[in-house]
């Protein structure tokens, strides 16, 4: 065996083949090039987009009040989803086949039925219950909203558009919690853990790795979702600002690019938020090297250290926070 | 728990489990006194894990009893009649009985040392600094103080195994169950998950330990049980059963594994 290990510690020769040439992937490399030069050649050279209007519009008091209004109805509405969605998918889960008859139609019923007519509904819902009141029936009321009020749109706006939402998040919390090993439930009711630690500390936590790509795409969608809820009708989101503008100065193209520019930057915040939030929740899995949990041990290796195993720094400073 | 030295710590009587019609296990007698090894053996099938785990409830008992330590598992008994535990009690029941699973079931999104503090500190409500001391001295024992901030896919299949062994320890439990606790594990890791619980066994822990290893069973058990076909065809000291079968069912068995 030594013999063996002595007979090549020489530096081999290397092989240096001459690779496949790929003509295809040039040729086709071009012309995509090609057609991109000549449309970004068309944005600087063609008068139509006015630039000139863009810019005056881009920071426009009624588009920045509707960047914050669609943000409030993004994030409002996914709150009370993914709240509603957990109470869901546990429901979906339970032993009770009355928890699980209803949450089943609830998803059924909002995935159902297009978000458009939902909002409608929730808009003219004011019209069915004109107040509504808190308190005993027949009696004395703790708690009135008067729906009616004008400027109320963005309650019914919320609604419509998480409860439609709750139904999707259902589902994918649901493939979540199914996606965890029946042994990490065993396990931890083995170690005498109760039904709702093995739950947070165990199970949801595993769940996230799955729940969290899915959801962040549901959040993103949700951003231009909201761009329906002049169907309430609510007027103050960034379509409806920017559309009125646009109607108003006879010069639809700039404000759409306003509104993009705007929809693509939100967007873009909400992915580096999720690129953190799925680092946070792949802990365990998707480091599969030493290494790359623990940044000290990262740079030893680096630094011609045989293994990661052999850094005594690795027992001791990465995961230990939990235990201050 | 008290525990009373005349009576066996694990006392299994009449032990039924159906599957719908399927008859799993056909009536288990089976009795495992305090500080010993009771190593079970048999056929994939014959209901060797599923009588394993019964005595900590991960499975539902159809007929028979279980008590450990002298307390009756999963049940109440009220005038003659049996009332199911709830699942806090059932959970109390637990803390009392470590187990090994053939999959390890390690928590992936904890390291080495997370994992064997998480049930001192979530269900016993020691303090983090506490838990993290006697983790650590777990983790010396089963020869792993350089793995503590490992996740379990940076760790040998062997290495996990005896993670999960200190992740049971940590407990302080009465029994520890060990179902397969090798059979997912490469040839050459077998040895260092087995030296652990030989060590424990020398410690005097109850054991009852579920495995293919007749080297194991010969060398640390107390007593050798043979399944097959939910029942037990043979129990008694290892090295007797082993050089000298009395059934023929367990004489074909040793023939194919040994």
């Amino acid at each position: 065996m030594d013999s063996h290990a002595e007979g090549h510690t020489a530096a081999p020769v290397l092989n240096n083949s001459v690779p496949v040439r790929h003509p295809g992937r040039w040729i086709s490399a071009v012309i995509i090039v090609g057609v991109l030069a000549a449309f970004l050649q068309s944005l600087f050279t063609n008068p139509n987009f006015r630039w000139d209007v863009v810019g005056t519009y881009i920071l426009d008091t009624k588009v920045v009040q509707g960047v914050v209004w669609t943000l409030v109805l993004t994030f409002a509405s996914m709150v009370l989803a993914i709240v509603l969605a957990i109470l869901l998918a546990f429901m979906r889960q339970s032993e009770n086949p009355v928890f699980r008859w209803s949450s089943w139609t609830w998803v059924w019923f909002f995935r159902g039925t297009p978000v458009y007519t939902q909002l409608l509904f929730w808009g003219l819902a004011t019209v069915l219950y004109p107040t509504i009141a808190l308190g005993i029936p027949f009696g004395p009321a703790a708690f009135t909203w008067v729906t009616s009020d004008p400027t109320h749109g963005l309650i019914p706006a919320i609604l419509g558009l998480g409860l439609n939402e709750s139904a999707y998040l259902a589902e994918i919390f649901r493939a979540g919690l199914k996606s965890v090993d029946q042994g990490q439930s065993e396990a931890a009711e083995a170690l005498g853990m109760t039904k709702g630690k093995i739950m947070r500390r165990i199970i949801l936590p595993q769940a996230m790795r799955v729940i969290v790509p899915p959801t962040g795409n549901e959040t993103i969608g949700m951003l231009k979702t909201t761009s329906l809820v002049l169907a309430v009708p609510f007027t103050l989101d960034l379509t409806f600002a920017t559309n009125a503008l646009a109607n108003r100065i006879y010069l639809p193209i700039p404000l759409l690019i306003v509104a993009a520019f705007w929809y693509l930057l939100v967007t873009s915040l909400l992915m580096v938020g999720q690129h953190f939030i799925e680092a946070h929740y792949g802990k365990g899995v998707d480091n599969r090297v030493p290494a790359a949990v623990n940044p000290a041990a990262a740079k030893a290796a680096a630094a011609g250290a045989p293994s990661a195993d052999a850094e005594p720094a690795l027992k001791m400073d990465f995961p230990e926070e939990e235990a201050k | 728990m008290t525990i009373t030295t005349e009576q066996p710590l694990v006392k299994i009587e009449g032990l039924h489990k159906y599957y719908g019609h399927h008859h799993v296990l056909r009536g288990i007698d089976l009795n495992v006194n305090q500080g010993e090894v009771s190593v079970v053996i048999g056929p994939s099938g014959s209901g060797k894990s599923t009588m394993l785990r019964c005595v900590n409830l991960l499975e539902t008992i159809s007929a028979g009893r279980i008590s450990v330590g002298g307390h009756l598992i999963g049940y109440r008994e009220v005038k003659g009649r049996l009332h199911d535990l709830k699942t806090k009690e059932i959970a109390a029941q637990r803390r009392e009985i470590g187990m090994v699973f053939q999959r390890f079931n390690l928590f992936p999104h904890k390291t080495a040392l997370q994992n064997i503090m998480e049930a001192p500190v979530q269900v016993k409500g020691q303090s983090k600094a506490v838990a993290r001391k006697r983790a650590l001295e777990l983790l010396d024992r089963v020869g792993l103080a350089d793995r503590s901030g490992h996740y379990p896919n940076q760790l040998s299949g062997g290495q996990q195994q005896r993670v999960a062994i200190a992740r049971a320890l940590a407990m302080d439990p009465e029994l520890m169950l060990f179902d397969e606790p090798t059979s997912a594990l490469d040839p050459e890791l077998v040895g260092d998950v087995l030296n652990v619980m030989k060590d424990l066994a020398k410690s005097g822990m109850t054991m009852i330990v579920v495995t293919h290893e007749i080297g194991f069973a010969r060398e640390v058990g107390d007593r050798l049980t043979f399944m097959d076909g939910g029942v037990v065809v043979e129990s008694g000291d290892p090295r007797e059963v082993l050089a000298n079968p009395q059934h023929s069912r367990t004489k074909e068995f040793l023939s194919r594994v040994l």
